[in-house]
């Protein structure tokens, strides 16, 4: 039946908070209400990968998007727009401030966005395998079972040029044909769904917004290489991904999707879910196997890869949800299709995550060797608060900043690399000049220090030791010393750690250092944070031309060490202050200084 | 050796163990099932857990202690996560711990004098777009400032948990 309207409502995680879900149910009883039933269908699909203003509603066919939608908006949804063909506009969305973040399919070159891995995602109900099927669902799996051979998906693949996406790059065609070519009873194959990176949540979306996609391609995978038995390892911390994962394998065994004999071909798999328990390093392969056979997630050295010797002892083919997701498409359109996209050595697209001090966060797919100027200027809307740009963080803890200066530069994996950053999982945080770079380096350092597993000698001591020199510098007490050795014992690190976990984590220190020493430095030298971040090396004053004495800081200073009468100047007690910044923040006139 | 009190585990529990039993690398899956019950892991189901399972304490512990998600001691009636990921940081995800050490003397990894709620820090809750967030059982709050905290604790209060949840 057709429908003369779809209205789709956002069901991703950060809208399911913002009561998504009593959105589309008024909406579902309006329509029912104003008998408009058989003309309009409503509903839930995965994130739109666009966070900031949620939830958000789209109606087709005519792509009218609203955001901030409240329950009691439906009325007018329903009435004004879908009956009289006239949107509301106080809802709507300003296109004129965000046109790219929300694409519908659209041609190579005509956007600078592309969605091949999240070409479903908030467009079909992620919770109905009748949406994946309508859309070429399982048609690649169909192919490969009774069109190809093993071989012939192994060579598209090469000829895609498709590299993985969880942050090493390394050409999937090649895992695959090692896992193929390997003689074994029982292979495995494994989807990595343990997105660890603090601040990036492409995986999420997928898995939410498309589960079939991975099941299909896993399935595919096992015919290649000849596993009959998948693992999604999933973070726990994802229940909506996992409640919705577990529902669509339901869905794929009840349709012989899943299971014996295929599509009624000879082949056979089945998939099961393992939960992650909040552990970072699982994210690396051979820790996330140990993990799935039950253990603590200590990573082991490689080889032998898990290609070879995997999950128990087993040949197994492990690959980043993002990475599963092209895979159908690669199978259907063809790898030459999916080779012409991007540079020539990164083929294909990427999904960033792409947060922080620009004015539209949220998930973007765009093709490799897009600038990063594009994506912060125009598909992001520029930076936030009209402030400085300063530098973009990739590849999370693993990964460094990228500067003003190379903003122009064709992004691919080599490119980043050469900067002193990774491509990793896809997280794209933006910094301005409020941001401390010595800060920062220190955030990512307590991250690893807290993730390292401890097996290692380089990793946990290296890292605790560039933590503590850092964490010096940051409070004015580092001396130039510390900038060498910070730079010896990143060296050491990188070549001597166990697993990428500490090969890696002195990549922020190393970076910020690279770019910004002349922010280091004045930790150093001078005593001063330049971006009025650290906390020990601000101090804050008053004003006495300014002040009027309202004594709101006063009342507000969490220690009470500012004095004054009322209608007299205050002073702030500097040996008492705590600088939490509470009078700054509060103080209605300007008096509160800070340097 | 055995542990003092013996808590009865339900017949959920004891179905999920026996269903889970053979399959090789089932303790993590187990765990979670027992915290989804306790909210914890209390010694003396880990006890019961190692005698069904056949595995060693030791092993458990050394499950349990290896992993975040695991608690070994009980959380306060709700639970605050403050996302502390990068665009959280960023946008001033520590200022809310400060706040809510002030505000319910409870810092991270403890629990309220009260008992009514502990403070934990999660990476990343996937939705940066709402920087700085933090869940309360699992409801989102995004967008938040220092100043809003007293209200949205308000909403828990002396709630207990199965209202809060309801
Ligand atoms: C410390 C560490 C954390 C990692 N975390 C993840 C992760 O969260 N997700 C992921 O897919 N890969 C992660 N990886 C990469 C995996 O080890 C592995 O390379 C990847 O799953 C292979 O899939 P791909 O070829 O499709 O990228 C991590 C690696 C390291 C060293
Ligand atoms: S960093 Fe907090 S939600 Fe992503």
């Amino acid at each position: 039946m057709a429908f003369k309207h779809y209205v789709m409502v956002c069901g991703g995680e950060g809208c399911e908070s913002k009561h998504a879900l009593a959105v589309h149910d008024a909406l579902l009883k309006e329509v029912r209400e104003q008998g408009v039933e058989n003309e309009v269908q409503v509903l839930k699909t995965g994130g739109f990968g666009f966070c900031g203003d949620c939830p958000a509603v789209q109606v087709l066919p005519d792509q009218t998007l609203y955001v901030g939608v409240q329950p009691g908006d439906a009325a007018a949804i329903v009435t004004q727009h879908l009956k009289q063909g006239r949107p509301v506009a106080r809802l709507v969305f300003d296109a004129a401030k965000n046109a790219k973040m929300f694409p519908a399919d659209v041609p190579v070159g005509h956007q600078k966005q592309l969605r091949i891995v999240l070409r479903n995602c908030g467009v079909i109900d992620p919770e109905k395998i009748g949406d994946y099927l309508a859309r070429d669902g399982y048609a690649a799996l169909e192919k490969a079972l009774f069109k190809m051979k093993p071989e012939d998906v192994i060579e598209e693949l090469k000829k895609a040029g498709l590299r993985g996406r969880g942050g090493g790059g390394y050409p999937t065609w090649q895992k695959w044909l090692f896992t193929k070519k390997v003689a074994s009873e029982q292979k495995y194959i494994i989807c990595n769904a343990d997105e660890g990176d603090p601040g990036a949540y492409m995986d999420r979306s997928t898995l939410e917004g498309d589960p079939h996609s991975i099941l299909e391609a896993m399935t595919i995978a096992g015919y290649t290489v000849g596993a009959s038995q998948g693992y999604i390892y999933i973070r726990a911390e994802y229940p909506l991904a996992i409640s919705r994962l577990n529902l669509a394998i339901a869905q794929a065994r009840e349709l012989g999707l899943l299971g014996k004999g295929i599509l009624g071909s000879g082949f056979d798999f089945d998939i099961e879910l393992r939960l992650g328990a909040g552990a970072f390093v699982c994210g690396e392969e051979t820790a996330l196997i140990t993990s799935i056979e039950g253990n603590r997630g200590m990573p082991s050295p490689r080889p032998p890869y898990p290609a070879v010797r995997g999950l128990w002892e087993k040949p197994t083919v492990i690959n980043n949800v993002e990475t599963w997701a092209a895979i159908p498409v690669i199978l259907l359109k063809g790898g030459e299709w999916f080779g012409k996209i991007g540079t020539a050595t990164s083929k294909g697209t990427k999904v960033f995550a792409l947060t922080g001090k620009v004015n539209n966060c949220g998930l973007i797919e765009v093709p490799m060797g897009i600038t990063l100027r594009e994506i912060i200027y125009e598909i992001g809307g520029g930076m936030l608060k009209g402030k400085a740009f300063k530098a973009v963080q990739t590849g999370g803890p693993s990964g460094g900043v990228i500067t003003q200066d190379y903003l122009d530069m064709p992004i691919d994996y080599e490119a980043l690399a050469q900067l002193g950053s990774i491509m990793g999982s896809g997280g794209m945080i933006v910094m301005d000049e409020d941001d401390c770079m010595v800060d920062v380096s220190k955030f990512y350092l307590d991250f690893t220090v807290d993730e390292s597993c401890g097996k290692c000698a380089p990793c946990r001591i290296g890292g605790r030791t560039l933590y503590n020199l850092v964490d010096k510098i940051s409070k004015g007490k580092g001396s130039l010393n510390d900038i060498e050795q910070i730079r010896d014992i990143g060296l050491a690190m990188r070549k001597a750690s166990l697993c990428g976990l500490g090969q890696t984590a002195p990549n922020p220190a190393i970076s910020t250092l690279k770019y910004f020493e002349a922010e280091y430095l004045a930790h150093i030298n001078d005593k001063k944070c330049p971006a009025g971040k650290c906390r020990d090396l601000l101090t804050f004053f008053i004003l006495p031309e300014k002040c009027i004495g309202c004594t709101l800081c006063a009342r507000r200073c969490p220690v009470n060490c500012i004095a004054g009468e009322r209608r007299a100047v205050h002073t702030i007690d500097a040996a008492k202050c705590i600088k939490c910044g509470e009078c700054y923040q509060v103080c209605k006139f300007g008096a509160v200084e800070r340097t | 050796m055995q542990a003092e009190t013996k808590t009865e585990l339900s017949p959920g529990l004891l179905e999920f163990i026996r269903q889970w039993k053979d399959k090789p690398g089932n303790l993590i899956m187990v765990l979670h099932r027992v915290q989804q019950e306790y909210r914890y892991v209390p010694r003396d189901v880990a006890f019961q857990v190692a005698a069904l399972l056949e595995v060693p304490l030791a092993k458990i512990y050394g499950v349990i202690t290896f992993y975040h998600l695991f608690k070994l001691k009980q959380p306060g009636r709700h639970v605050i996560a403050v996302c502390m990921g990068t665009a959280c940081y960023l946008k001033g995800g520590e200022d809310l711990i400060r706040e809510l050490e002030t505000l319910i003397g409870a810092g991270v990894n403890t629990v309220s004098p009260d008992g009514e709620f502990s403070v934990e820090v999660v990476r990343c809750l996937g939705c940066c777009g709402l920087a700085p967030v933090l869940t309360i059982d699992g409801e989102v709050f995004g967008n938040l400032t220092k100043a809003q905290l007293p209200d949205v604790l308000a909403k828990y209060q002396g709630k207990q948990l199965a209202a809060a949840t309801a």
